[in-house]
């Protein structure tokens, strides 16, 4: 199964059969989702219309830790079967991830001036947030520090497998602390408690996000692959 | 006022509204050319690298 | 076990003799205390205030000082493939060389810590707490810091890259750290922080060996 996709050249394909795919089911969904949520859906009966942000703030926050939690399954992977494409698959997903946790905590800032009066809280929520942007960048900074790529996509899956322990505290840290940040109001048991006019447009955004990692994540594993090959011609001319 | 107006004041929050928006989108646009412009480099070096061997290949068989 | 007692031994021989090295910690953990009077100004009450967050603030940034070294000394000469291929396990290797470097190290901090706590004023019934919370902090973020060292061997600009691998990971042991001692300070109960605290080492214990291990291996490879 792993080795019918372990083939660059197999894979150059498959993509090249899903990108256009994935680009317009993005774009689609993206244009559904942004008409939901700026004029299909009504203005929340507390926050008014700063309601509108967590359309495209708590799909962001979804995504940062998806894209961690992506990273950190193929880091494992790369690690244990020593799996080449799980490698660049984890190195593609590191910028996307850092874009999205930008996006969460730039939105969620934009939204708690207004609400909170605070451009910026010290609560749980938000510091392991932030932690997280922090990791993200430290895997990028260590991927690129070593001269072989090889000891580099390593020690960065290291990395990512010790920073995941980070995840389940953003994920429950509004639970096991009180804080400021409001818990989860869509995963809960006994259905999500909001309406549906506003259920659905925030979840065409995260969808609508999600092909968009997948997306992108194909055109930077192709770049990768790519540049791989490059690599190697260069490196076997070197040694003529 | 008008409901254009109103709809980019966003009941007195435009000023929130509208930039994580915005942001949100500039942000993904920026990723993406990024990521598209990272793969086009690659394929125009290879494509060069390639361009070269088949010169030299070229060559070779003229002298040859 | 006793090989690992060993090679604590060696590195605790090595740092001694080279006293310069882990004097320096300390000697950067008081100085960096000592500017916060000097930038803050000198208010009794507004230094009583910030004392705790601004001496473990200074201990995070001087335990992670001397991380570099824990590892480059002996990647650099070789003798760390010899530990690799020595019967020894790895991970043990790891445990006995954090130790080492808690003592070198971290001791001197602890000890160093009530004095820079009177300097800042702060309110005696912290004392007590403060120890306790950087005797369990400072060994767990030696065990952090250990996976950083390994990690950044044979890297570019290792020591910056160091301080933006571990910092973000040294957070948790900060924050509960500082919540013990203000809670003692306000005379609230610590133990529940300081039990964190513990939590936090035996996490650290359990699983940064083990980190530190493989990424010593794979550099190693």
């Amino acid at each position: 199964m792993l080795h019918r996709f372990a083939n660059p050249t197999r894979f150059l394909r498959l993509s090249a059969a899903l990108l256009p795919w994935t680009a317009g089911l993005t774009l689609i969904l993206l244009i559904a989702g942004l008409f939901l949520a700026l004029f299909g859906s009504p203005a929340d009966y507390q926050q008014g219309e700063t309601v509108r942000i967590m359309y495209v703030h708590v799909p962001a926050a979804w995504m940062a830790l998806f894209c961690y939690s992506c990273m950190a399954g193929a880091s494992a992977v790369g690690l244990i079967w020593k799996h080449p494409l799980a490698d660049m698959a984890a190195k593609a997903t590191a910028p996307i991830g850092t874009c999205f946790t930008f996006l969460a905590l730039v939105t969620g800032s934009l939204w708690g001036k207004p609400m909170w009066g605070a451009w910026w809280v010290w609560d749980a929520r938000l510091t392991s947030v932030l932690i997280l942007f922090f990791l993200y960048l430290g895997y990028m900074a260590l991927h690129n520090a070593f001269d072989d790529p090889t000891r580099g996509a390593r020690s960065a899956a290291i990395l990512a497998l010790v920073g995941f322990v980070n995840v389940p505290i953003i994920k429950f840290s509004v639970d096991w602390w009180n804080t400021l940040h409001q818990p989860s109001s869509v995963v809960k048991a006994g259905g999500p408690a909001i309406h549906p006019s506003m259920l659905t447009p925030l979840l065409l955004m995260g969808l609508a996000f999600t092909t968009y990692y997948l997306w992108v994540l194909l055109l930077r594993l192709r770049a990768e692959i790519v540049a791989g090959k490059v690599r190697a011609v260069r490196l076997r001319r070197a040694h003529g | 006022m008008d409901p254009i107006t109103s709809f980019f004041h966003m009941g007195g929050y435009g000023a929130y509204v509208w930039p994580s928006f915005v942001i949100t989108l500039v942000v993904l646009g920026a990723l993406f050319a990024n990521s598209l412009s990272f793969l086009r480099a690659g394929e125009t070096a290879l494509k060069e690298l390639q361009d070269e061997d088949v010169a030299t290949e070229d060559e070779a068989s003229d002298e040859a | 076990m006793r090989r690992a007692f060993e090679i604590m031994r060696r590195d605790l021989r090595l740092a001694l003799r080279q006293g310069v090295d882990s004097l320096m910690a300390v000697v950067f953990f008081v100085l960096a205390v000592v500017l916060f009077p000097l930038g803050v100004g000198p208010e009794a009450n507004i230094l009583a205030r910030i004392a705790a967050g601004v001496i473990w603030v200074a201990a995070l940034l001087a335990s992670m000082l001397s991380l570099e070294r824990l590892f480059q000394t002996d990647y650099d000469d070789g003798s760390l493939e010899l530990l690799a291929l020595s019967p020894v396990a790895l991970e043990l290797v790891v445990l006995a060389k954090v130790v080492a470097h808690w003592l070198t190290t971290g001791v001197p901090l602890i000890v160093a810590a009530p004095v820079l706590a009177v300097l800042l004023d702060m309110d005696a019934q912290g004392f007590v707490v403060l120890i306790v919370a950087l005797g369990l902090g400072t060994p767990t973020m030696s065990l952090i810091g250990s996976v950083g060292a390994a990690l950044i061997l044979g890297a570019r600009r290792g020591g910056v890259l160091l301080s933006l691998l571990v910092l973000p990971l040294f957070i948790p042991v900060l924050i509960f750290g500082v919540a013990a001692v203000d809670a003692a300070i306000g005379g609230f109960a610590a133990r529940p922080h300081l039990m964190i605290l513990s939590g936090l080492l035996i996490g650290a214990v359990a699983l940064c060996p083990w980190a530190s291990a493989a990424s010593l291996r794979q550099s190693l490879e």
